[in-house]
């Protein structure tokens, strides 16, 4: 039983990173009903950002997260821009497919000019271990946890209270409809990709602290396990990424730790597949919602 | 319309000339390979060029004609490839048969794993194929007799040319054939309107499965080549980026053109070999053509058109219906153009 909730504590420290990704992907869905492949690629370049502000600039884990963001939202403003706007009314398999191409550039751009072998990212927080009863926990998993959880509701203030949040329900909520209220849809949607890369850039900083290395085709496997996580908690919706996320991440460790960790890739894509054919909007979609 | 009859004329000379000496050529070739005369390294590129040719046509059969975004390929080219690998070395069985069931447990696994996730639509769907085709990678990698991430080998090196080029006429064959015949004009209506096909009374599940196994079964086919040409074969030449790279190849001839697929097959298995000299930035090339082609190109270099129809085949006018073959000879690949009411002016424009 301890050892169960051992991993639980583990699986949610992974499972608040992968959720931090989900909200990208689930926002950019949401405005823009594109799945965006190169979102975990920006989570990559986040974490090298962090890494260059931590080693080159020697600055600390708060300075670092935020420039590591500012990094990310830059990239991914210019991403929008450049691949996926002159798609805009393009036939949506066109832009699924530029996606995936800029995947493929941000990664072996990245194998090109940071090199493919992993680098040990800089030890930003000391490591201190606490035992709690029978769990142990350290310091790094409690920053992941509390970060994750002040960005989240920094996220929901965003969304929910302010003037640019509220554009941004409305346009997912219909596109077309808030184009003739007078949104700027096009600004709407380059502001969503800033957000949802920012915070792909958090979630890179926390893993390069988590699991102290990092490398340019990290991005690849977390980015589609990020995916599976806001489908699974309802694709478009912000609490559902955070719900799927935590849940992805908990099955995964618990897999590691009682199966083996050959089957750690499978079992997000298992989650998907039976998720898409059981309840395809998700645990907290609305059941009514026909995709045409 | 007056003015296009002597033109018709000079274009249908032309093409029986380019079609005159392509046959010409490829008898040469078959005839150098014969010989002998033809470099080990030479043949060795046409052998993987036939084989990429089969995996991007039946992939584009799934993809451009049942228009369903499936991008787990090569997870299908590995069952193939194993299936076929473990009958020939632990069996002993004939090349053919273990070809064929390669090709059979491909379309098996696709008709288990079509039938639920074709349900779902666009991106859903390209993600539950990526992640089936993870989850077959994971599956072998797992299973006590394929050798798992130390890979297989020991199979017979029964692959040549004469076998991939076989092997790529009778897939054109089927595939061009399939798509002309009445559960392939079904699949067009599913692609062009699902809504419409079922409201009009086409089981588009039943025909989106079927497209789904067939391309599985070529996949699982020219898995089964690879696994004889290569003779060594691990999961991870089986991953995600294979997939990526046979989807690169159907987008990039044209989501809907076999001959397309064909062409692109060829120029991105010859490019790499150009590319030598530069082969850190082969993957950045790649990936930057496959965005530069989407922004300029949407529906991919030839589109939904056949190059045949690009010479100026006007037989198979916009009017929609097939018309005949036209002189089509090698692997009979024409394909009706897609009804001019439905495609968008951008490839109507294409078709000059």
């Amino acid at each position: 039983m301890a050892e169960v909730l051992q991993q639980l504590v583990n699986g949610i420290s992974l499972g608040s990173i992968y959720a931090l990704i989900a909200l990208g992907y689930t926002m950019v869905y949401g405005v823009l009903k594109l799945i965006n492949f190169a979102h975990g690629d920006v989570y990559m370049v986040g974490a090298f950002a962090g890494f260059f502000a931590a080693t080159a600039f020697g600055w600390g884990f708060l300075p670092a997260l935020c420039f590591a963001m500012l990094v990310a939202a830059l990239f991914g403003l210019v991403i929008e821009r450049v691949a996926y706007r002159p798609l805009r009314n393009a036939p949506r398999i066109a832009a699924l497919i530029t996606a995936i191409g800029v995947s493929l550039l941000l990664e072996n751009l990245g194998i090109l000019i940071l090199r493919p072998d992993p680098r040990a990212f800089p030890e930003l927080i000391r490591l201190e271990t606490y035992q709690v009863g029978p769990l142990i926990v350290n310091n790094r998993q409690l920053v992941i946890i509390a970060t994750s959880v002040v960005l989240m509701m920094l996220l929901q203030f965003i969304v929910t209270r302010t003037r640019m949040g509220k554009a941004m329900r409305a346009v997912a909520e219909d596109t077309e409809a808030s184009r003739l209220m007078g949104i700027n849809v096009d600004r709407v949607i380059a502001f969503t990709f800033v957000l949802g890369s920012a915070l792909a850039a958090a979630a890179g900083v926390l893993v390069g602290i988590y699991y102290t290395r990092i490398d340019p085709l990290m991005g690849f496997m977390p980015g589609l396990k990020a995916f599976v996580a806001a489908v699974l908690g309802g694709i478009g919706l912000i609490p559902g990424a955070m719900l799927g996320g935590l849940a992805i991440g908990v099955a995964e460790v618990l897999v590691v730790a009682f199966i083996s960790s050959s089957w750690k890739d499978a079992v997000a894509f298992a989650i998907l597949i039976m998720i898409l054919l059981l309840k395809p909007t998700g645990i907290l979609g609305k059941t009514a919602e026909e995709k045409a | 319309m007056d003015r296009s009859a002597k033109h018709n004329t000079w274009w249908r000379w032309l093409r029986f000339a380019l079609l005159g000496a392509g046959l010409l050529l490829l008898a040469a070739v078959n005839l150098w390979a014969y010989q002998g005369r033809i470099d080990f390294y030479i043949l060795g590129i046409l052998t993987v060029m036939g084989i990429n040719i089969i995996l991007a046509t039946s992939l584009n059969l799934i993809n451009g004609f049942a228009g369903q975004f499936a991008i787990g390929h090569a997870g299908f080219m590995a069952i193939g490839a194993y299936v076929s690998a473990l009958l020939t070395t632990l069996r002993s069985l004939p090349f053919l048969p273990a070809l064929i069931a390669g090709g059979l447990a491909a379309a098996l696994v696709g008709l288990g794993v079509g039938i639920p996730t074709l349900r779902l639509r666009g991106d859903y769907l390209a993600i539950a194929t990526l992640g089936l085709g993870e989850i077959i990678r994971v599956i072998i990698v797992n299973l006590p007799i394929t050798g798992g991430a130390f890979g297989f080998s020991g199979m017979p090196p029964y692959t040549n040319f004469f076998w991939v080029e076989g092997a790529v006429v009778v897939t054109l064959l089927v595939l061009s054939n399939f798509i002309r015949s009445s559960p392939g004009r079904a699949l067009l209506a599913v692609r062009e309107d699902e809504f419409a096909a079922e409201t009009v009374g086409v089981p588009t599940t039943y025909y989106k499965v079927l497209a789904f196994a067939i391309g599985s079964f070529f996949a699982g086919v020219a898995g089964g080549l690879f696994a004889h040409y290569l003779l060594f074969i691990d999961p991870s030449q089986f991953g995600i980026l294979k997939s990526i790279e046979i989807l690169m190849m159907v987008v990039l001839g044209g989501l809907g053109s076999f001959s397309g697929s064909v062409v692109a097959a060829v120029l991105l298995t010859a490019l790499p070999e150009f590319l030598r000299g530069f082969a850190d930035y082969r993957m950045v090339i790649y990936s930057a053509l496959l965005i530069l082609v989407m922004l300029l190109r949407p529906s991919g270099l030839f589109g939904q058109v056949e190059i045949w129809q690009l010479l100026g085949d006007r037989t198979n006018g916009p009017g929609g219906l097939p018309g005949k073959p036209g002189g089509s000879g090698r692997g009979g690949l024409a394909m009706p153009d897609k009804a001019g009411a439905t495609g968008s002016p951008r490839e109507v424009a294409g078709q000059w």
